[in-house]
């Protein structure tokens, strides 16, 4: 039985992938806390899409990968962000529409020209196969980046998640604290695109949240479990993977399933309530119309 | 009445002149001129959609005016008490991690000895140091009201906003919390906050304006609460009586309907 768990180990690849969905797993974890927090959910799915059509013209113009999905990615971002606090036109609807288009887009260049960069079917739904050394290191330079920019700016990114409204009139620069973490999010999402894939992503970014919010009241606490429950999931997802032979990215989902499902029942329920606004951009404050800054 | 015979002490903190705004096409604020000085305490009250929070956002500086100007003393420090409703209090911080939320400058995610004994400061002035660990859903509305003025109070200010801060609170809290504000303004807090609650801030606040989109009166609420002043502002007839020697209103249903059926 334990051979058969190490058995995998003896492969370069699989251990590439390990580190890869473990760390993977853990950045998403601690980004989702913000974006759940946010009730940017929808957001966080909208843009993997997005950045699947910077993958794809990235790919058919022989364009570094990482580059151009990463200034589509952001540009993208920068744009949700914008159009969901602007609330001029139903955020939702624009983020659907600007996102699925880009991921069309993507599908179209990708049957038209071919495929010269990542495989399709990994980026989409994640593969073990596709983790190169590049990635492993591109990933680990974002993981540090991501913590860092929690930490020098966990003020801002708190009372910006809180109180969008008062932490602006109270110093903190509310437009480049959300800027940031979009990039960072761009940045996460395009780090994690071949591991997880455009598909499951979001789930990445939002079940281990939702678990950590459920198990406690504390913020910071919920940093540390957000961030452990997804190391912990990629890491045994990519695993079952292994084992299952079924695309990485569906089983670290499954696996934070599972234990969504374990923790929800083992609670009684009664915890997911403290969920029940966390996506309510309704009792937001509304930003101003006009920045002055 | 004019804004200058309004409010002790030198100086203004911030003087709003001739200012309108708008959401949209349609304006919210229209030719409002005021001026904030050091030492006023001062309740605006008008029904919902009158432009409160609206001029709130104009002296915070969040929102420009499209015509006229507000000017704002240079370095005046400002602080905010936003609508209870507007928070989503299963967000999962404690009351202390709250008002921590407001220390200046640091960012990282450990605060300093100083902050932390300006935190218990606060708590303790506001007589909620026994709520610091809790969670800020655990609080009843008195509570978070005084937890948003303690994180308020942590930035020093000089002026304090605050929105609706009477609403979603019972009536003992909506004293005790008054009464406190009192003593924050007799302290050099100059405090603006706005209310539907006419009888509520009639008892406490010493200056009134009247607010329907422009400002319909400005005075003691003797000046203020009166027939033709409420009517212009609420659009409604109410009667006012007095006691205790302060003005009541009262909700005149009978003049409401019949003033709705009239012919126009």
């Amino acid at each position: 039985m334990i051979e058969a768990i190490l058995d995998p180990f003896r492969y370069e690849f699989f251990v590439k992938g390990v580190v890869v969905a473990t760390l993977a797993g853990a950045l998403c974890g601690l980004i989702g806390v913000y974006i759940v927090l946010r009730g940017m959910s929808y957001i966080g799915h909208g843009l993997s899409h997005a950045i699947f059509g910077g993958f794809a013209a990235s790919s058919i113009i022989s364009f570094n990968y990482y580059l151009g999905a990463g200034v589509w990615g952001l540009a993208s971002a920068l744009a949700i962000n914008r159009v969901t606090r602007s609330r001029r036109i139903g955020a939702d609807a624009a983020i659907g529409v600007i996102t699925t288009a880009s991921f069309a887009l993507g599908v179209a260049l990708l049957t038209i020209f071919g495929n010269k960069g990542p495989s399709f079917d990994a980026a989409l739904f994640g593969s073990i196969i596709g983790v190169s050394v590049v990635d492993v290191w591109v990933l680990a330079g974002v993981m540090v980046l991501t913590v860092g920019v929690v930490i020098t700016n966990y003020r801002a990114l708190l009372f910006a998640t809180f109180d969008p409204e008062v932490a602006d009139v109270s110093g903190v620069r509310v437009a480049r604290t959300d800027a940031l973490l979009m990039l960072v999010l761009s940045l996460a999402i395009l780090s994690t695109l071949t591991v997880i894939g455009v598909t499951l992503v979001a789930a990445t970014l939002v079940t281990p949240a939702v678990i950590a919010r459920m198990l406690t009241d504390r913020f910071a606490r919920m940093l540390r479990l957000s961030t452990t429950i997804g190391a912990a999931c990629g890491f045994v997802g990519m695993n079952l993977s292994y084992h299952l032979d079924v695309p990485s990215g569906t089983t670290i989902v499954l696996t934070s399933a599972v234990l969504f499902a374990v923790v929800l029942v083992t609670t009684g329920g009664r915890r997911l309530q403290r969920t029940s606004r966390l996506a309510a951009p309704a009792n937001r404050p509304l930003r101003p119309a006009v920045d002055t800054r | 009445m004019t804004s200058s015979q309004i409010g002790g002490g030198a100086g203004v903190l911030v003087e709003v002149t001739d200012a309108s705004f708008g959401y949209s096409t349609e304006l919210v604020l229209q030719d409002i001129n005021l001026t904030v000085r050091p030492h006023d305490f001062i309740g605006v009250v008008g029904p919902s959609g009158s432009g409160k929070t609206s001029l709130l956002r104009l002296l915070l500086g969040t929102i420009r005016p499209q015509h006229g100007t507000v000017t704002r003393r240079p370095g005046v420090a400002v602080a905010y008490v936003p609508q209870l409703e507007t928070v989503n209090w299963n967000f999962p911080v404690t009351v202390a991690e709250c008002v921590l939320m407001a220390r200046g400058g640091r960012n990282l995610p450990w605060p300093t000895r100083h902050e932390r004994t300006e935190v218990a400061r606060v708590l303790d002035r506001l007589r909620i140091q026994d709520l610091a660990d809790r969670h800020i859903r655990e609080l009843s509305g008195g509570q978070q009201q005084r937890m948003f003025i303690a994180r308020a109070l942590l930035r020093r200010p000089q002026l304090l906003l605050m929105d609706e801060p009477t609403t979603g609170v019972d009536v003992t809290s909506r004293h005790d919390m008054l009464h406190l504000l009192g003593e924050l303004n007799a302290e050099g807090v100059a405090i603006m906050l706005t209310t539907h609650d006419l009888n509520g801030v009639a008892a406490h606040v010493p200056v009134l304006v009247a607010l329907q989109r422009t400002v319909i009166a400005r005075g003691t609420p003797h000046e203020v609460i009166t027939p033709a002043v409420l009517e212009r502002t609420f659009g409604a007839p109410m009667d006012v009586l007095e006691h205790l020697g302060m003005p009541v209103v009262l909700d005149n249903y009978h003049n409401h309907r019949s003033a709705t059926r009239a012919p126009a």
